[in-house]
């Protein structure tokens, strides 16, 4: 294949991957900015998204778009509902001290890994996408479906930074992310943020995976991949940063695109985690964090 | 400082404890596994990849498995005895994998352990059973067999190895897809077979593998692997594993789209488990697949694959008789039947008797040299080398007509021979 067809399927491989980890990152990046819970259960949320998903639409009637609209509707709220169940009973009770949470995250991501082994199986399933159209370039052909992805992805993060800018939900986040005691202070009810905050990010992370799942099929697996690129993300970003986590997506994904269509997505994945660990070490708030106090 | 050191157990009570220990069993406390009555049931291990990337294959492995015991049974058992299988989940693992085998092989008290498929699970399990000196039968597929990289204690009675397969059928592609031929296979032992045999095979017929494309088992996106296929390809072979065969096709299909495409020649393994009829898998019409036993029912097909089909419990198209969309794993799940079978006449041959004669049982089948076909071999006859370990078998060429396959050529078993590359026999047992 010629240099420039070459390039282009890299671009658009890398920017479907950034659309769908800026999402999942974004939901990673609000449960710690807000919450400062380092949520290694996040995976396991989208995973848990990709597999009602195909709940839902395998036992859904009607042509694909239909139950997939359904799905890309009720699988976020589901897991949305389990996140703020584990948060109001785990979590809080655990006074959210940073090394409690993380133990009790990673209990979560094995109880929700096992839960999926038990109820889905341990096959990959196919979910049908809502529409399958092909883009034939003159090079090469490409899936209407992902460029699709692309947009909604974009639609949804447009949606949360209205939320958190221009709502009144969004400021009493922000207030709380500054300064709890002091929210607390102002009559916000500091708990039911957090519960919400964790729903969010839950929330987000389904969003992606049932965006994702016509693409690459539901698995109990799969929660691992998103988990390390959103960490990785995150981190790259500054904790806490949406702006950098959106930056930091684009970044990781296009280059993860370029790297892995030019070399190999093992390499791919190795100059990523070089990348954390460069960041970590000259810049460790982040590129957009601000320096701890 | 002194609370720490009156937790340590003074030399003098070692000592007591580790005489007491030794008293007891002397005097045979601890009782020895009793050894087996011979009317007691003969138990086989099946190290099962019930979860992790062979689950799929897994599934229909303990199905084959149970429909063969079944029969086994039903026909007086081996020797007379009646037989149970233990299965047991080693997740797709290779450490889980030498774990499951040393459980099933001390703790279970299994006579012989068999069903593992994957082959990093077989190559990290292998060692173990040399050590614990328990016959391992594989269904693998894996060259590493016939390669001497393993040792005496593991057969594969059931299946024909790669290297085998891939010589068989190289002068097919050659003479009737192309000669330049790109290669997509997985990155580990059984892909690397692929490979190195194909790419050996391709060669000595005139052709050429132009370029080699791995890919990890555990890979879920597969279109930026794509562009690395040259332009000039005539032939792309594709062999896939792991959970997300169904993308790897459809992706394929996706890359391609209406454009021009070369020739398609697929190991059935990139469709076990999936459904010809998905979606998106149309342009895979008028393409190639191997095909150790046929998915779809054939003409010709014999009383004893019929027999065999409705045992297993799989219809016409290849699918569970229960669920038209659960798709069988058809091409590879007969060899625990066949092996099943030759475990029966193994043990009956050396006069088995319980796990002294574990070293007669390898014996018995190294001195195996060809299976007719039949109810014990429903995928055809094979010659059997007890040098190395190894089956021989036919192998089909399918074509996808009408979206289904049907068998365009076989090969005869003679296609498929080589030079001896190990002698196990002349390894201590």
């Amino acid at each position: 294949m010629d240099f420039g067809p070459f390039l282009l399927l890299a671009l658009m491989e890398g920017t479907v991957t950034a659309a769908v980890l800026a999402l999942t990152a974004v939901g990673l990046s609000l449960t710690f900015g807000i919450m400062r819970v380092v949520n290694v259960a996040h995976g396991e949320f989208f995973m848990l998204g990709a597999v009602l998903a195909w709940f839902v639409t395998h036992w859904m009637a009607g042509p694909p778009w239909l139950a997939f609209s359904v799905a890309l509707l009720v699988c976020p709220l589901i897991v949305a509902s389990v996140a703020v169940l584990a948060d109001l009973l785990v979590l809080k009770r655990l006074n959210y001290q940073p090394e409690a949470t993380i133990v009790a995250t990673i209990g979560l991501l094995y109880i929700l890994q096992q839960a999926a082994l038990s109820f889905f199986g341990p096959d990959a399933r196919p979910v049908a996408a809502p529409f399958s159209f092909r883009v034939q370039l003159p090079w090469f052909g490409y899936s209407g479906y992902k460029l699709c992805v692309v947009l909604a992805a974009l639609a949804v993060l447009a949606l949360v930074w209205l939320l958190i800018s221009r709502t009144k939900i969004g400021l009493v986040m922000r207030a709380t992310q500054i300064d709890r005691d002091m929210a607390r202070a102002f009559g916000v009810n500091v708990d039911n943020v957090y519960a919400g905050v964790f729903g969010l990010g839950a929330a987000l992370a389904a969003v992606a995976a049932v965006l994702v799942v016509p693409i690459q099929q539901a698995h109990y697996l799969m929660g691992g991949d998103p988990l390390l690129l959103s960490f990785i993300v995150v981190i790259i970003g500054g904790l806490g940063s949406l702006r950098g986590t959106l930056v930091a997506a684009v970044l990781i994904g296009l280059s993860d695109g370029v790297i892995s269509t030019f070399f190999a997505p093992t390499l791919a994945k190795i100059i990523a985690t070089l990348l954390v660990a460069l960041v970590l070490v000259f810049r460790p708030q982040g590129l957009f964090g601000k320096a701890a106090a | 400082m002194t609370n720490e050191l009156s937790l340590t157990p003074s030399r003098r009570r070692v000592l007591q404890g580790i005489m007491g220990t030794g008293a007891l069993t002397a005097t045979g406390f601890f009782p020895g596994f009793a050894h087996a009555q011979s009317a007691a049931p003969i138990r086989l291990g099946f190290q099962l990849h019930r979860t992790g990337i062979g689950a799929s294959y897994g599934r229909w492995y303990e199905r084959t498995a149970t429909a063969a015991l079944a029969r086994i049974n039903a026909a007086g058992g081996i020797s007379g005895r009646p037989v149970e299988i233990q299965f047991e989940d080693d997740g797709t693992d290779p450490a889980r994998g030498a774990e499951v085998f040393g459980k099933l092989a001390t703790e279970a008290g299994c006579d012989l352990v068999f069903g593992a498929l994957f082959s990093h699970v077989v190559i990290g399990t292998a060692p173990r059973a040399a050590e614990l000196k328990v016959p391992y039968l594989v269904c693998s597929e894996g060259h590493h067999v016939a390669s001497g990289m393993l040792n005496r204690w593991t057969m594969q009675p059931g299946i024909t190895d790669v290297k085998s397969q891939v010589q068989a059928m190289a002068p097919f592609v050659t003479a009737n897809l192309g000669k330049k031929v790109t290669m997509v296979f997985p990155d580990f032992a059984f892909g690397h077979d692929h490979r190195d045999y194909f790419t050996a095979a391709v060669a000595a017929q005139g052709g050429e593998v132009i370029a080699q494309i791995a890919i990890p088992p555990t890979e879920t996106s597969f279109t930026r692997y794509f562009p690395q296929i040259p332009a000039e390809t005539e032939v792309l072979y594709h062999v896939m594993v792991g959970p997300a065969v169904l993308t790897f096709v459809k992706e394929i299909g996706e890359f391609y789209g209406t454009g021009a495409k070369p020739q398609l020649f697929g190991f059935m393994d990139s469709l076990e488990a999936v459904d010809i009829a998905s979606p998106g898998l149309e342009f895979l019409e008028g393409s190639h697949f191997w095909e150790a036993h046929p998915r779809y029912k054939q003409a010709d097909a014999s009383a004893a694959e019929t027999a065999y089909r409705a045992a297993v419990g799989v219809d016409d198209n290849g699918a569970s008789v229960t669920d038209a969309t659960d798709i069988a794993t058809y091409s590879h799940m007969f060899s625990v039947w066949e092996t099943l079978s030759v475990i029966k006449a193994g043990m009956e041959a050396s006069g088995y008797q319980g796990p002294d004669d574990r070293a007669k049982f390898i014996e018995a089948v190294e001195a195996m040299t060809a299976f007719d076909e039949g109810e014990d071999h429903p995928q055809g006859a094979k010659t059997f080398n007890g040098k190395t370990h190894q089956a021989f078998g036919i192998q089909n060429i399918s074509k996808v007509e009408g979206g289904k396959l049907t068998v365009v050529h076989k090969t005869a078993i003679e296609d498929g021979m080589y030079p001896d590359e190990v002698d196990y026999t002349t390894q201590a047992l």
